[in-house]
């Protein structure tokens, strides 16, 4: 069907119906004016830190409904599959087929032969994560050749810090007081590794790595009092899988720094459609009635109003904080921290994790005459507008983290950095990575999706390695050591394997197609995102994410046409007669043959 | 197609020739090995054919549709011109060995004699001809779908199956005709034989009209058993014969 026609009311009706074998659904570039988002209206609410014990007026989003428009079709469970499709030839001769053979002519129905469409789609986990993961778990113990049924949801958060801290000494870090600035790299759709994301997601990865790039210079010429985070969480769709691990590992000292170490954190939400109106600060009206918390957020709020010249509103005092990986630290801890967005109460994402969220719904436009280059450089105002939140961020995480008001002016984020991230992330990457990626980076030329996905041999999505190296690149520093020490720096003087991290990085492609290859040294880290509730193997978690994905047979799908059943039974009907037929005839003949055949005169001695 | 198709087609175009294996040839040895090397001896025909046919059509243009088409009917003419040689081949070995039987047979004379020879060696050429043809249509009918979609006809199982039945068919006859044309020297048989091969393949030819091609082949398959019949020693006598002989019984029993 059209995408026109992907609603829930359909899709419940087919839910319903006995005689639907499988849906494929045309993809078109727009969504429908209304809005679309098949998410829940409340993004997260059972992982999220309100709940009975914790601000109950504010939990199942009874104060506000963050997304009005989500009609849960992500979390509906269907019995057959559900394909998209491209909107290109093979879509048209899906299309010819039907028209030839199955419309109705004048009013009376199609004749046979009629065009069918077989969905391919095994997946072998059935029901829920426990069952799946107890029947892995009976086939690992007890079968020679295990077969996995499915996978929990991983990948690597990746966070850096501006004072290196020791990797290799977890848990609490004495003298130590970090702000943590933090965003989230994944999103989701309704169908498999489609999330483009571009409102939910990218824009606010683009502002963090822009004001990471914009505060380091400053913040190494002039300290801040405390240290710096800046984190991004992976896996936030399915229950805040990152940031929980992240917290988990922080309560249980397998984390660099611990939660006692952790001053505030500012989260940057969803925050690309502003459209030069102004920004909202939200935050937890249960943690703020205890004072002293009250005071540092209020303290906080102000030294982030007084750092650029943005709009800036705070949304009622009694009104819940937006599904964010803040929540999580706050089950744990009332830290103190504002999450940064662009909506007042409900989303201002009329498609909020869902496949119509991409760059044209940012009205990221281009003159037409451009180049591909070009447009990477070309500055639509979405991304001026990022840019002004990038420096807002930087500025104020540099005054949280107790930086000195002088040096506020020079933190500024660069447009043009802006520029290239923004098309880069939203629409091609392989262009953007020619300037500043590591030679592992594959070709890709289609818009990446930012689907969490799973990791089958400890790979790391490709995601997630831009933002590591781009960071890298970044916040690092050049140094002089070759290819072998740089991936194995524990005998050169001066370096440490336990600060910092190393990366052999490819450097631009000059005219001639060479490359000149060096070590950065960075700060940059990845931890695992894996929900906890696989380390302590409790599938049926409540507290942490549970989320796993099938494994799966080759997808694909086939046209062709169907005979009548008619048809076929007279075939069938015909060939059992002849077989009988012939039967009958040939032992008969054969049994007379001597008769039949003989000629009338024979000499005695010819046999047959 | 579905099972039901698949089973029906098979039926339909192997159908009589299972039946005559049964009945006929599965209880002698020496029958069996005749079929089979009836078959061999076709195969190799086709081998030879085929490998003309691909030379040529790789050293040609493989755009050019009309000169594929034309090689294309090359190709067919020249194949049954091939598989009537194997056939004469066959018949000479065939005459050799039956000097060889008759020498280390009990009695003074072969076991088998060269008409049942002819008919056992024209079976085999028709039913190898016809798993040729047909067991790659037969294995594409068991999915669920059937011909259509790029415009051809949905007939085309039937349509192979039933023009597989009459080319089985039609080779045992044109086995018995031809070899006893050799027999008694009569070689206007011979070139009747292979012109009616020839007709028959290009009859084939102007598929998908299917009108016009089966039909036309039914009807040279029923002249064709009728002088197989003849020319094997039957005659109308015998067959008044059988059913005298029949009525006979019942009257007596």
């Amino acid at each position: 069907m059209e995408a026109a026609f992907f609603t829930r009311s359909t899709m419940v009706k087919m839910k319903n119906s006995s005689r639907v074998a499988g849906v494929a659904v045309i993809k078109s570039n727009t969504g429908p004016t209304e809005g679309f988002s098949p998410h829940t209206s409340c993004p997260n609410q059972n992982t999220g830190v309100y709940t009975e014990h914790y601000g109950p007026e504010l939990a199942n989003c009874n104060n506000t409904v963050w997304n009005p428009l989500g009609n849960g079709l992500s979390y509906e469970d269907f019995a057959f599959p559900i394909f998209s499709l491209k909107d290109d030839n093979q879509t048209q001769v899906i299309r010819k087929c039907y028209e030839d053979h199955n419309m109705r002519m004048n009013g009376s129905a199609p004749q046979y032969p009629l065009c069918a469409m077989q969905l391919f789609s095994h997946m072998h986990a059935v029901t829920d994560t426990v069952t799946c993961m107890r029947r892995t778990d009976l086939q690992n113990s007890f079968s020679i050749n295990p077969e996995k049924l499915c996978d929990p949801l991983s990948d690597f958060n990746v966070w850096t810090s501006i004072r290196p801290l020791n990797n290799s000494i977890k848990g609490h870090k004495e003298n130590e007081s970090v702000v943590i600035a933090a965003a989230r790299l994944d999103g989701r759709s309704f169908f498999w590794d489609i999330a483009p994301s571009a409102e939910g997601t990218v824009s606010s990865i683009v502002t963090l790595l822009a004001a990471a790039q914009a505060l380091y210079p400053v913040a190494l010429e002039a300290p801040p009092q405390r240290n710096i985070f800046f984190t991004f969480f992976q896996g936030e769709a399915f229950d805040y899988i990152g940031s929980s691990r992240m917290v988990y590992d922080m309560e249980n000292s397998k984390f660099v720094i611990d939660l006692d170490n952790v001053h505030s954190l500012l989260e940057i939400g969803q925050i690309g459609l502003r459209n030069g109106q102004s920004l909202w600060m939200h935050s937890d009206p249960v943690s703020r009635k205890n004072t002293t918390v009250n005071k540092q957020v209020t303290l906080f709020i102000k030294s982030v109003a007084s750092s650029l010249n943005l709009s800036l509103n705070e949304p009622s005092a009694t009104q819940a904080l937006p599904p964010s990986s803040f929540q999580r630290f706050l089950r744990v801890r009332p830290v103190p921290g504002l999450v940064l967005a662009d909506h007042q109460a409900s989303f201002t994402n009329r498609y909020y994790e869902s496949l119509y969220d991409t760059a044209t719904y940012l009205n990221v436009t281009y003159p037409s005459d451009l180049s591909p280059e070009q447009q990477l450089e070309y500055e639509t105002e979405a991304a001026k507008s990022l840019t002004q939140v990038a420096t807002l961020v930087a500025r104020s995480i540099y005054k949280q983290a107790g930086g000195e008001d002088r040096f506020l002016n020079n933190i500024t984020a660069d447009t043009k950095t802006v520029t290239l991230f923004f098309s880069g992330f939203n629409i091609f990457v392989l262009k953007m990575c020619t300037n500043m990626c590591a030679p592992s980076s594959s070709a890709e030329s289609s818009p990446p999706q930012y689907y969490i996905g799973l990791r089958l041999d400890n790979t790391v999505k490709s995601v997630t390695r831009f933002v590591q190296f781009i960071l890298a690149n970044m916040t690092g520093t050049v140094t002089k050591l070759n290819q072998s020490q740089c991936q194995n720096p524990k005998d050169v003087p001066g370096e440490s394997k336990d600060l910092y991290s190393y990366s052999w990085v490819s450097g631009p492609v000059s005219v001639n197609g060479t490359t000149d290859p060096y070590c950065v040294r960075s700060s940059v880290h990845l931890s695992k995102a894996l929900s906890p509730a696989f380390e302590l193997t409790d599938y049926g978690s409540r507290e942490y994410s549970t989320w796993t994905e099938s494994r799966w047979k080759t997808i694909r799908a086939r046209i062709f046409l169907v005979a009548s059943p008619q048809l076929e039974m007279m075939t069938l009907g015909v060939g059992v007669a002849v077989l009988l037929v012939s039967l009958v005839v040939t032992y008969f003949i054969s049994s007379k043959a001597e008769l039949l055949f003989s000629a009338t005169r024979e000499p005695p001695n010819t046999t047959y | 197609m579905t099972a039901a198709v698949f089973f029906g087609c098979a039926f339909i175009a192997f159908g009589p020739a299972f039946a005559l294996f049964i009945f006929t040839i599965a209880r002698d040895p020496l029958r069996v090995i005749i079929f089979i090397a009836g078959a061999f001896f076709w195969l190799l025909s086709l081998l030879l054919s085929s490998l003309v046919w691909f030379i040529a059509m790789k050293a040609s243009n493989a755009e050019d549709t009309k000169v594929q088409k034309g090689l294309l009917i090359f190709g067919v003419m020249f194949s049954v011109l091939i598989q009537e040689v194997f056939r004469f081949a066959y018949y000479r070995l065939l005459r050799k060995a039956n000097e060889g039987l008759a020498a280390i047979s009990d009695e003074e004379t072969s076991p088998i004699s060269v008409r049942q020879m002819a008919y056992v060696a024209g079976l085999g050429f028709g039913i190898i001809s016809g798993a040729f043809s047909m067991i790659n249509i037969l294995s594409d009918s068991l999915g669920p779908g059937t011909v259509g979609i790029f415009g051809d006809s949905q007939y085309y199982f039937i349509t192979s199956a039933l023009m597989t039945l009459a080319i089985t068919l039609l080779h045992t006859f044109w086995g018995v005709v031809f070899f006893e044309g050799c027999e008694k020297s009569r070689w206007w048989v011979i070139a009747v034989v292979v012109c009616l091969h020839l007709l028959v393949s290009g009859l084939s030819l102007l598929n998908p009209l299917y009108e016009g091609s089966l039909p036309p082949v039914y009807a040279v398959t029923v002249l064709m058993a009728v002088w197989a019949f003849f020319s094997s020693g039957g005659s109308l006598h015998n067959l008044s014969l059988l059913f005298t002989s029949k009525r006979s019984e019942v009257e007596s029993s």
